[in-house]
């Protein structure tokens, strides 16, 4: 369904003397329909700027990304562009960033309705956002209505998803979800995740440090190191014989809760 | 052995205009020379409160309302002067690394020079015994000496928090409170600052730490006993053993059981998680305050607060299930 192809992203910084920081280089991955991969990695290893490309908030330097066999940089109208937006949707690390503090919460699920085509009427929108929210395991009526402060990360979070609930994306690119979020809700959100793909088949990437995270809810995992992927296997096949050093060490220094370290 | 530092019943409140705030409500907790306690809670629950409470660091809004904090050759700070307590316990008996601590270090200053600057203040040394004594220090750390000379955009987020543990102890405290102090780094790194932390404790620099964080699995790998705070009060108390094997409190399990770890046997439990989101501290709810997310509620968890209950060596839990045990 999506390919990334040979991706690149060079930056280019400072004025009178260039810097370029080789941000990713040359990866290459699929995804299918219904499949859930992870893509690992620490600060700087280029993920986070993959993940960009893959929604098409950045160019790449080099390469590309096909979705459903068209190349993402070559829309030419805007209603194709609209169409991937609604196909291929983000949810972000901060659930705070994403909300405009000025209008209420809610506002962020009326505004699904744009990128789509077909005309639907407010009281069907009404419907809709109160569906997708009880769906997401929230009471309506503690969320509508309110600001985003009033809000917690774990509510703000399933509002974002709620999003997707809405708009039936084909693939969910997911950039640290978790990581605002507090521990006794984490695995009630990842059921969301599972549930749309269990329901509408969405495939879905998770864009993430914590390898916890990828061996818990893929079954595809791609290790990235310094903008490269360097290791791609089965959750199992990483944690039992991880293949490149990185890995093995990332392995080594995760904090577990039914092991401890001999080495501290 | 003396207790450290006893807290008994220990209540801390933010005024605001609604009303009081329960931060820290009826907290007891022993802490013993050798000991890692650590803190583990959600966000909101008070934990980060309690670090501060726990040196008497008590300022408005936050105001002391009750209880005991009884330091080892020192007395009961809740009853002692701020100026006093400033001048005889921070930094020489109680030291805290507080939340994001890498920020603390001072941009303009040469990491050398801040040093010169924090035992100028506290022992009136002269620069070249305190540039001896942060040399000696760093060494016995396995810190490189060069830092010293380098600015703090020089060093990376794990060396920075490292040095800032390291200053926070120059005058061997006998207690460390640490406030998440690798929530912001990368797990190896993370790994380095831990190790760090008990190799001050082997070196005898400090005699106890506190370790405060939500990542239980961090606790599982250092802490000698770990204490699970929600909503302003300690739910489970005890060895860190005994509570990672048995947890009693429905809490502690739920909070065990949604450790996100890569490990065949979380995979194959599987997660926990709890409905609903932590109270409202301006109005927490009556009996348990866990009770409205509580799987195992029963209706006198609705009318009045569990008693604490002792289970065997130093465990100590706040449920009415304790004879029963949690179901999970």
């Amino acid at each position: 369904m999506l390919r990334v192809v040979n991706l690149t992203k060079v930056y280019t910084t400072g004025f009178l003397r260039r810097r370029t920081v080789l941000a990713v280089d040359g990866i290459n991955f699929a995804v299918q329909e219904g499949e859930i991969i992870s893509l690992v990695g620490e600060s700087g290893s280029g993920k986070t700027t993959t993940a960009q490309m893959i929604l098409r908030f950045l160019p790449p330097t080099s390469g590309k990304v096909e979705f459903e066999g068209k190349d993402i940089w070559a829309f030419k109208t805007k209603k194709e562009l609209k169409s991937y937006w609604r196909q291929v949707h983000g949810i972000f690390q901060d659930p705070y960033a994403a909300f405009n503090p000025m209008y209420k919460a809610d506002r962020i699920l009326y505004q699904v309705f744009n990128l789509m085509d077909s005309h639907i009427s407010i009281s069907d929108r009404r419907r809709l956002v109160r569906e997708a929210l009880e769906a997401m395991k929230l009471r309506p009526e503690e969320v509508m209505g309110r600001y985003p402060h009033q809000l917690s990360g774990g509510q703000r979070q399933r509002m974002m998803i709620a999003r997707c609930y809405i708009l039936k994306p084909k693939l969910i690119v997911a950039d640290e979800p978790l990581s605002m979020v507090d521990a006794s809700v984490r695995a009630g959100i990842l059921k969301l995740f599972l549930e749309l793909r269990d329901r509408y088949k969405t495939a879905v990437i998770f864009i993430t440090h914590d390898l916890g995270l990828a061996y818990y809810m893929s079954q595809r995992i791609l290790v990235m190191h310094r903008g490269k992927v360097v290791e791609e296997a089965t959750p199992e096949e990483i944690l039992s014989a991880p293949q490149h050093p990185y890995t093995r060490r990332l392995i080594e220094d995760i904090p577990l809760i039914v092991r401890k370290w001999v080495d501290i | 052995m003396n207790t450290l530092l006893v807290a008994k019943d220990v209540k801390a409140y933010y005024s605001s205009p609604k009303g009081f705030v329960r931060a820290v409500d009826g907290v007891t907790l022993d802490i013993n020379p050798g000991d890692v306690v650590g803190v583990a809670g959600e966000s909101g629950c008070g934990k980060s409160t309690l670090s501060n409470v726990l040196m008497m660091n008590v300022q408005p809004p936050l105001k002391f309302v009750g209880g005991k904090l009884i330091l080892e050759g020192v007395g009961d700070l809740a009853v002692m002067e701020r100026q006093k307590v400033k001048a005889q316990v921070w930094g020489k008996v109680i030291a805290l690394v507080p939340q994001s601590a890498l920020n603390a270090l001072i941009p303009t200053r040469k990491v050398g020079a801040f040093i010169k600057d924090v035992l100028g203040y506290h022992l009136k040394l002269d620069a070249r015994k305190a540039s001896a004594l942060a040399q000696r220090r760093f060494q016995e750390l396995g810190l490189p000496v060069e830092t010293l000379a380098k600015y703090p955009h020089q060093l990376s987020g794990g060396m920075r928090q490292r040095v800032v543990i390291a200053i926070a102890t120059l005058l061997n405290p006998k207690l460390l409170i640490a406030d998440e102090p690798t929530s912001a780094l990368d797990v190896s790194t993370q790994k380095q600052v831990l190790k760090m932390f008990l190799h001050l404790k082997t070196e005898h620099i400090v005699r106890a730490i506190v370790f405060i964080t939500h990542d239980i699995a961090i606790l599982r790998q250092i802490a000698t006993r770990i204490a699970i705070m929600y909503a302003g009060k300690v739910m489970e108390v005890g060895p860190m053993e005994a509570v990672i094997q048995r947890p009693v409190h429905p809490y502690t399990c739920s909070l065990i059981r949604s450790v996100l770890t890569p490990e065949p046997e979380v995979k194959e439990r599987g997660l926990s998680h709890l409905a609903g989101d932590p109270p409202d501290l301006l109005q927490p709810p009556a009996g348990c305050r866990f009770h409205p997310r509580c799987p195992q509620s029963m209706a006198i968890c609705t009318q009045e607060a569990p008693p604490v209950v002792g289970l065997g060596k130093d465990h100590f839990v706040s449920c009415y299930l304790v004879l029963e045990g949690c179901q999970c």
